[in-house]
């Protein structure tokens, strides 16, 4: 092929360069693309210094936590090249020449152009502080910064951050998760200064401190210098010395801007490409976006505002109308776990603002709102410790929604919960999902357009699916839009049976039927799904108590309760015998200690006052339950949406304080309802005096003794959002207590939704508490004989699920991990940490595969 | 045409994509799945029995094992059904559906996995490696 023949199509087509394959970059290209709706006349070039291609520079963090390029990439070479995108990608752009309109690569590639995008971002500031080049000074912006970290931390023990600004934060995060005792060290007298006023920075502090990041304020940097070690020591004006193996700069950024000001283009004083409201520089058919771009005089450091700004430059470009007006840059975060959200004028410089105060140093939280003079309307606001109300003082905020009488009823706390803000009272033009740019206006023309469910809103709209963060939201203004317009909102289980768990129990109990095929024929329709068959098993375990490796069974189960063992990240399983009420013999203890040791097992003591066993593979298990259940143990079920354990405290046999025998208690307990199949894991405790040892009013059933007998404590719950129990009946007898946790076991079994705990179950009965006791203790719906002899029949038939397995060897066929071989999986790679073994990181395994 | 007439075409369509015996039929479960090692790839094999009107080869259906989202080698863990007619397997760990005819990701156009055309011949398993 003759090099002419290569560039037939050169001429006809006009040529489109983007420098920067960033987050904005790539967006700029795909925004084109849309822009362009397949108009084949222009071909787009787009050039990057990285050797990546685009990748999601928001979460570079979860590069630490395993993710790889791959994960965190935006965009696929395949993708480009599907697009006709031609790719240049590890090459710096060395120069533009406006003459004669083309960019000159540091491979001497040389590109014409007719219109070129910039979008070369930023690089990070570092300040000029004698030895900030020495080896061990880096900066956090790319994957390479982050190897280079990581190499850093290697051999390290401690890290430093200097910026305690939002990324030096988010780089305190990733030195901390790299194991290293991480420090941060702010300039100014408190943390992110920008967003948070003084008491937010101080609460925010104490937090971070307390996860072990140690904070250091006002504190100013003088020089950095490698000690006889080679360890690096950073002095400071009036503190001592820190000696550290890595050191992050995070102090800010800077527009890259090197290659507009050599093509002399307009820049800022301090930097930064000036550019129109249509993006364009001083020289029209050149744009600028992201952050090396000046608008207003103004650069913004977030990436919905680039997001913004290269989809008006492509629309500009393919000839549509569009403006670039500024941004918002409210943000809301998760910093080190720790909720941080700002808002507008957070720092109340507005004339005549007003400003409300809330803080509660006992749960760590801090919410300030800044209103207008009168009151009416929110300019700002600051959150720490709790983000939940920041959607809504959002939409306050970016809508000018006049404020509540009260303004301080929103920041308050109230036994109401979050007060939501009225979906009527938000106008067309509000933004629901930031991240797509999906405003109510845009939901309710959807649902005008015939969408009636929320997934179908979803899917037209593409509202939440960026970062999710607005799911609630839209939920929220999804089903009012469509309840005020008579519409029934589905509550199907999902798309094959349309009916409720509830309603399928019933049908199921009704018809005595004893199948998912047969319930699906003629309650539902399809195949089934993932949702609706495990469901299924559920109920059907519930009601006639067959074991879930039947044939007709087998194939509805979760790969736990197939397997009768917890898959982890890897695919390998864990296994947890069942240690009643967490007693356990020395003979036992040494059985697991035997087999963990012979099958090479991680072994971890849970909550539950028993042993978890990890690293098994599919074929080891029937091996390691045979040799468990020879020693006399039964499955734990810990795989189940089954009763998990009864945690119990030593009680009146050791304790001086005892009131009962919380021990036998709930190993009696732990023995009657183990296997039972209910909505959600169960989780039971039994306390012997009131000093409540075993934490029994966080559980679904919690039993504490008292002088008399026991109080009985109900539905409540750790977790992601932890409940009290509330006190049920007391001073019962032992046959009354078991009666009683029989009655309502089952009626929360036959009524409950999938998934649903029975906090929020008690808490959704029409009546709550009240009713319940009514109906379990007085007996008002007439129910209370049913019940218990439901539950007798359940324990009648326990059986231990692995023996069960054991015994079969057609159930046996399936633990195998391939059925054409007896090779183990061969991805499955573990390294020692702390004298254990622990699933190989992807890179870790690499290296591993490499050298064997 | 006769059994035994062998044209040259068919000879050069059996050397270009060998089917390959993968296990019995009685290795599978129906209504569920199981890996199989062949020539060093993990496949994940799918058993759909009781559909009426289906041919033999519309019943078996083979899918790399490997699970894009978690990069464990699980995909044959995974329970089956059907999203708008099409059938599917939800990955065990983060439960993406993936089409046992196309491979596709039904929730992420980015994950694509491998699907080799499988079929029954005498209570032999077979799958075309391609």
């Amino acid at each position: 092929m003759t090099p002419q023949t290569t560039h037939t199509n050169a001429s006809a087509q006009r040529q489109l360069v983007i420098i920067g394959n960033g987050m904005v970059g790539h967006h700029a290209a795909m925004s084109f693309l849309d822009a362009c709706q397949g108009k084949a006349d222009w071909a787009i070039h787009i050039v990057g210094e990285e050797t990546y291609s685009a990748y999601d520079r928001v979460h570079l963090s979860d590069y630490f936590q395993g993710k790889t390029h791959a994960d965190l990439a935006l965009g696929t070479g395949d993708e480009y090249r599907e697009h006709g995108i031609h790719t240049h990608l590890g090459v710096a752009a060395r120069r533009i020449d406006r003459d004669a309109k083309t960019v000159a690569l540091a491979d001497d590639t040389v590109l014409p152009y007719d219109a070129l995008i910039l979008a070369t971002g930023s690089y990070p500031f570092v300040p000029p502080i004698p030895g900030h080049n020495l080896p061990s000074c880096l900066v956090y912006r790319t994957l390479d910064d982050l190897d280079a970290i990581r190499n850093a931390a290697s051999d390290g023990s401690v890290g430093v951050v200097i910026g305690g600004g939002l990324l030096g934060l988010e780089a305190a995060n990733a030195l901390k998760s790299l194991g290293l005792d991480t420090h941060v060290i702010e300039f100014a007298p408190q943390l992110m200064p920008v967003q948070l006023d003084a008491d937010a920075g101080t609460l925010l502090r104490d937090k971070i401190q307390a996860l072990g990041v140690q904070v250091h304020v006002s504190t100013a940097t003088q020089s950095i210098t490698a000690d006889e070690q080679g360890r690096t020591v950073l002095a400071f004006a009036d503190a001592d010395p820190l000696v550290c193996d890595v050191v992050v700069f995070s102090a800010g950024i800077r527009p890259q801007d090197a290659l507009a000001r050599d093509a002399g283009l307009t820049l800022g004083e301090r930097g930064g490409v000036t550019i129109n409201n249509q993006c364009q520089t001083s020289d029209p058919a050149i744009y600028a976006v992201g952050e090396v771009a000046l608008w207003n005089n103004a650069i913004f450091g977030l990436v919905a505002p680039g997001y913004r700004m290269a989809e008006t430059a492509a629309a500009h470009l393919a000839g549509t109308d569009a403006s670039f007006t500024g941004a918002d840059m409210s943000t809301k975060l998760k910093l080190l776990g720790v909720d941080v959200g700002s808002i507008g004028d957070a720092h109340a410089r507005s004339a005549g603002a007003v400003t409300y105060r809330y803080s509660n140093e006992r749960s760590g939280v801090y919410r300030k709102l800044v209103t207008s003079a009168d009151g009416s309307r929110l300019l700002g606001a600051i959150l720490v410790g709790d983000n939940s109300l920041y959607d809504t003082l959002l939409q306050y905020y970016l809508n000018d929604i006049t404020l509540p009488k009260e303004p301080d009823s929103l920041i308050l706390p109230s036994s109401e919960g979050v007060p939501q803000l009225g979906v009527d009272a938000l106008p067309d033009t509000a933004t629901l999902c930031s991240c797509l740019n999906v405003t109510k206006g845009d939901v309710v023309g959807a649902i005008d357009g015939g969408c009636c469910s929320l997934g179908e809103v979803k899917a037209e709209t593409r509202a939440s699916s960026g970062c999710g963060g607005c799911a609630a939201m839209l939920t929220h203004v999804v089903n009012a839009t469509l309840e005020a317009r008579g519409v029934e909102v589905d509550h199907s289980l999902c798309e094959h049976f349309h009916y409720t768990r509830q309603e399928l129990f019933h049908l199921v109990q009704v018809g005595q039927i004893k199948t998912f095929d047969a319930l699906v024929r003629e309650h539902g329709q399809g195949l089934g799904c993932d949702i609706c068959k495990p469901t299924v098993a559920s109920i059907l375990a519930s009601c006639w108590n067959e074991g879930v490796l039947e044939p007709a069974h087998v194939n509805l189960q979760d790969t736990n309760d197939t397997f009768l063992a917890n898959m982890q990240k890897d695919g390998t399983y864990s296994v947890v015998p069942r240690i009643a009420g967490g007693e356990i013999t020395a003979d036992k203890l040494i059985v697991i200690g035997e087999v963990a040791k012979e099958y090479d097992l991680y072994t971890k003591i849970t909550g539950g006052q028993r042993v978890d066993l990890f690293g098994a593979q599919l074929h080891q298990l029937p091996e390691i339950w045979t040799r468990l259940i020879d020693a006399g143990f039964e499955t734990g079920q810990a795989y189940g949406k089954s009763v998990r354990t009864v945690k119990s405290c030593v009680g009146s046999t050791w304790c001086r304080y005892g009131q009962q025998d919380s021990v036998g208690m709930a190993i009696l307990l732990e023995n009657r309802y183990k296997g039972l199949r209910a909505p959600h894991k169960l989780k039971f405790a039994v306390s012997g005096c009131t000093r409540e040892c075993a934490e029994a009013q966080s559980k679904d059933i919690g039993v504490i003794a008292t002088e008399h007998g026991w109080n009985l404590y109900v539905c409540g719950n750790g977790g992601m959002k932890p409940r009290h129990a509330d006190l049920f009946a007391t001073d019962l007898d032992d046959v009354t207590l078991i009666k009683t946790i029989d009655r309502l076991l089952m009626f929360y079994i036959k009524t409950a939704d999938r998934l649903q705990r029975t906090a929020r179950w008690m808490e959704n009965l029409e009546g709550g508490l009240d009713y319940l006791k009514d109906v379990i203790l007085n007996d008002s719906l007439h129910l209370n004989i049913e019940l218990e002899q439901q539950m007798a029949r359940i324990v009648e038939s326990y059986q231990c699920e692995w023996k069960a397995v054991l015994d079969d060897p057609e159930k046996l066929k399936r633990f195998r991990t391939f059925v054409n071989s007896d090779s183990a999986d061969s991805n499955v790679v573990f390294v020692k940490e702390r004298e254990q073994i622990r699933p190989a990181r992807d890179d870790e395994k690499a290296r591993l595969i490499a050298t064997t | 045409m006769t059994a035994n007439a062998q044209t040259p075409s068919q000879a050069h369509a059996s050397i270009t994509s060998p089917w390959v015996q993968v296990c019995k039929v009685n290795d599978l479960v129906p209504g569920s799945g199981v890996a199989a090692l062949v020539l060093g790839q993990q496949i994940a094999l799918f058993y759909l029995p009781d559909e009426q009107g289906l041919s033999a080869s519309k019943r078996v259906y083979a899918l790399a094992n490997q699970d894009p989202a978690s990069g464990a080698n699980v995909m044959a863990r995974g329970i089956l059904g059907d999203i708008r007619g099409e059938a599917v397997v939800a990955a065990p760990l983060y439960k993406h559906h993936f089409s046992l005819e196309t491979g596709r990701c039904l929730e992420d156009d980015h994950w694509q996995v491998t699907v080799w055309p499988a079929r029954i011949v005498d209570g032999k398993v077979e799958i075309e490696w391609v």
